[in-house]
């Protein structure tokens, strides 16, 4: 089997057998303790200062942030950006509960629908699991209530994260999902599909000179609910 | 296989230096990677530390590679994915036409992926009437001029503008002939209109992977565009090509080295998609592939382990050795003759096509170190180039003059004061010379080498041991 054949013209190669039982051991418990290595100090700030770093973060990699203070207010950010930005008020939102039970009764102009993108949606509301400080970007593990089509089809998408989920360094968000998530196929935590997205879509092909909107978003919007106290800009 | 063209190295370079149209491409591109990488660097103060780290993982992950590519395929099929073992890119070609065969696919979209141009994947399935259509930017319009990449991060660092918009006039016949290309965002407007259709009509998608997870079975791929995260999503089947060394053992593993690669490749802090892929759909979910294979690619790589050129396996291919290479910036990458070029393909293409077929590569560097220098994972690319050359030495695939003059340069130099007394000569001479010029345009028998290059005229003041001498008496 060629399989057989690989691990063996390896292990000629490093001049032994199968590993034995006691190293295996060794390996198998740095898997399952998975030790952090050197975390960058730009994220070990206090919360204020994090999410000030993610914003600024976001709208260096070209995203854009508005931050509210309640989820109630959601619906009214949409129309906003929708109206500012010059796009119809038409969107795909993720099939999401939390993003569901908003009031968008309150802004009755607002059409969308609760289902996975379609390459027709201009618009995507995509509920965002967290955010990194360290470089501005959120992390989108794919469920039912999470599709990745919206990640990628619309020109423009839209991510709603509460400010208490935005987190200093990859690692805290690796391990809430490892946390959080069990998945119903292997046990373990990790969903058939996790994106980090850091800004829009785009591409320096030509020339070597970045242009924004190559296949994904051309923009990246991301609404911010204030939900954590400790996280509030000092005054 | 890629038509292997390293042989003629030396001919492909001197036609790249002649080529005004490669000559403006590259002296466009060559700065804005240099300064990017080096802001990028400077903005993390930690950088030093992390590629020690980064190197630190990958000798780990190869030192045990067999427990964790088998723990790595134990993953995939708990998530409901398929691993193929492959030894030799026929095998890794056969592997991927059965899949697409099975899933009945007239299109194929592909994401970036050098590993399938190592098994030059595009034509066997075009030669058995499946269409693979290449979605990144840069590798589009490469497939449009029937090219190869001449670069591992911008496949198409060779081009200018015009090119782009002579073949986008020359193959989208249906559009408009007297339309505008005011911008580049034209450009690319255009290309992503046209590449739509195709992700949504395509039966398989086929990405490569710049890192596979034991601990979790995934594979990741890292891009700018989204054009690899349109390829895994949409179609029913995914395919993911990757060679054996791309596995590390966990998702904080790869964090580290991800924190190295965009710094080091386009002086991103981070890539815009960085995606990681972990089996078929779950039920409920919405969207994703309902199938996903890996095929696990060997092609030559077990047999550097354990040997000299071991490190390699490290490459997370970041490109910055390219970006940083005085030849690589002369000569572009179409001129080292196979899928990969600059310091990283002088080691590796030895490696895997034979030392015979591309000896002249190890010898195509100045060996300045700047490679080394910058590499996130430290591999000391000017020592295993000159392990190649010691090897081409031993084989006896050197030219005979050149051997001749090396036996003759060793005489000298194991005999220290006949060396210094020929140096001390041969400086005299070449200083009488250069009458104060500076640099020598042309030298006698040796105008092969001085017709690309000028020799620096030694300064004044004798040799370097002759001055080292000299302080030291005078207790400098």
């Amino acid at each position: 089997m060629t399989k057989d054949a690989i691990l063996a013209s390896i292990r000629r190669g490093l001049k032994r057998g199968p590993l034995p039982a006691d190293q295996r051991a060794m390996l198998e418990g740095r898997l399952a303790t998975h030790p952090r290595h050197l975390i960058p100090a730009r994220s070990r700030v206090p919360r204020p200062e994090q999410i000030a770093l993610f914003i600024r973060n976001v709208e260096k990699e070209f995203g854009s942030v508005a931050r509210i203070a309640a989820g109630e207010e959601v619906p009214e950010a949409v129309a906003d950006y929708l109206a500012a930005q010059n796009l119809a008020p038409r969107f795909v939102l993720a099939p999401n509960p939390e993003l569901q039970a908003l009031p968008w009764a309150e802004k009755p102009m607002l059409e969308f629908e609760a289902r996975r993108a379609q390459a027709t949606d201009a618009v995507s509301v995509q509920h965002g699991y967290a955010g990194i400080a360290e470089t501005g970007t959120l992390m989108l593990p794919s469920d039912a209530a999470r599709p990745t089509t919206l990640n990628i089809l619309a020109e423009t998408e839209i991510v709603v994260l509460r400010a208490s989920a935005v987190i200093g360094a990859y690692e805290e968000a690796w391990d809430r999902l490892r946390r959080e998530r069990t998945d119903p196929v292997t046990g373990g935590f990790m969903p058939r599909n996790v994106m980090l997205v850091t800004g829009p879509s785009r591409s320096a092909d030509i020339e070597q000179t970045l242009e924004l909107g190559a296949h994904g978003p051309r923009r990246l919007h991301i609404i911010l609910i204030d939900d954590d106290p400790a996280a509030l800009p000092v005054a | 296989m890629v038509q292997i063209t390293s042989p003629a190295f030396k001919q492909n370079a001197a036609r790249a230096l002649g080529d005004a149209g490669l000559q403006k491409a590259l002296g466009k591109a060559k700065g804005a990677f240099l300064q990017r990488r080096a802001d990028a660097v400077s903005r993390l103060p930690e950088f030093e530390q992390l590629r020690d780290i980064g190197r630190d993982i990958k000798n780990h992950t190869l030192a045990n590679l067999d427990f964790y590519l088998e723990t790595f395929a134990a993953n995939v099929e708990r998530a409901g994915g398929t691993v193929h073992w492959c030894s030799t890119a026929e095998e890794a070609r056969a592997t991927v036409l059965d899949i697409c065969r099975k899933a009945d696919a007239k299109t194929v979209t592909k994401g970036k992926s050098m590993i399938s141009e190592e098994i030059a994947i595009n034509d066997h399935l075009e030669a058995h009437g499946i269409t693979p259509v290449e979605t990144d930017l840069g590798e589009y319009i490469i497939q449009l001029r029937h090219e190869h990449p001449s670069h591992i991060i911008a496949p198409a660092f060779h081009l200018n503008r015009e090119d782009w918009e002579a073949d986008f006039r020359r193959m989208h016949t249906d559009l408009d002939p007297n339309r505008v290309f005011n911008e580049r965002r034209d450009i690319l407007a255009e290309a992503r209109t046209k590449l739509r259709s195709r992700f949504l009509a395509a039966d398989v998608g086929i990405t490569g992977a710049n890192f596979l997870i034991a601990e979790t079975g995934s594979s990741v791929i890292v891009t700018n565009e989204g054009n690899g995260d349109l390829t895994q999503t949409l179609p029913r089947v995914h395919i993911a090509l990757a060679s054996i060394e791309k596995v590390v053992p966990t998702l904080e593993d790869a964090t580290s080295l991800l924190r190295l690669l965009a710094r080091s490749a386009t002086g991103q802090d981070f890539s815009v998609y960085t995606t990681f892929s972990t089996g078929v759909r779950r039920p409920g979910d919405l969207d994703g592939p309902e199938e996903y294979h890996v095929v696990l690619i060997d092609n030559g790589r077990s047999n550097m382990i354990g040997s000299e050129f071991q490190e390699m396996l490290r490459c997370i291919r970041c490109a910055a050795c390219m970006n940083h290479c005085p030849v690589y910036g002369v000569t572009g990458g179409h001129a080292y003759g196979w899928v990969y070029p600059g310091p990283m393909g002088s080691v590796l293409t030895p490696s895997l096509v034979g030392i015979d077929k591309a000896a002249l590569l190890p010898n195509a560097s100045t060996f300045c170190g700047k490679c080394e220098s910058v590499c996130p994972v430290k591999i000391p690319l000017p020592n295993l180039m000159r392990h190649w050359r010691e090897r081409e030495f031993e084989r006896h695939l050197t030219p005979r003059a050149v051997r001749r003059n090396l036996g003759l340069w060793a005489w000298f130099a194991k005999r220290p004061g006949m060396y210094r007394l020929a140096t001390r000569a041969a400086m005299g001479t070449l200083s009488l010379l250069a009458r104060g010029k500076g640099v020598f345009r042309s030298l006698p028998l040796a105008g092969g080498w001085t017709e690309g290059r000028d020799l620096p005229a030694p300064e004044p003041g004798g040799t370097f041991m002759a001055r080292y001498a000299k302080m030291q008496r005078e207790g400098r």
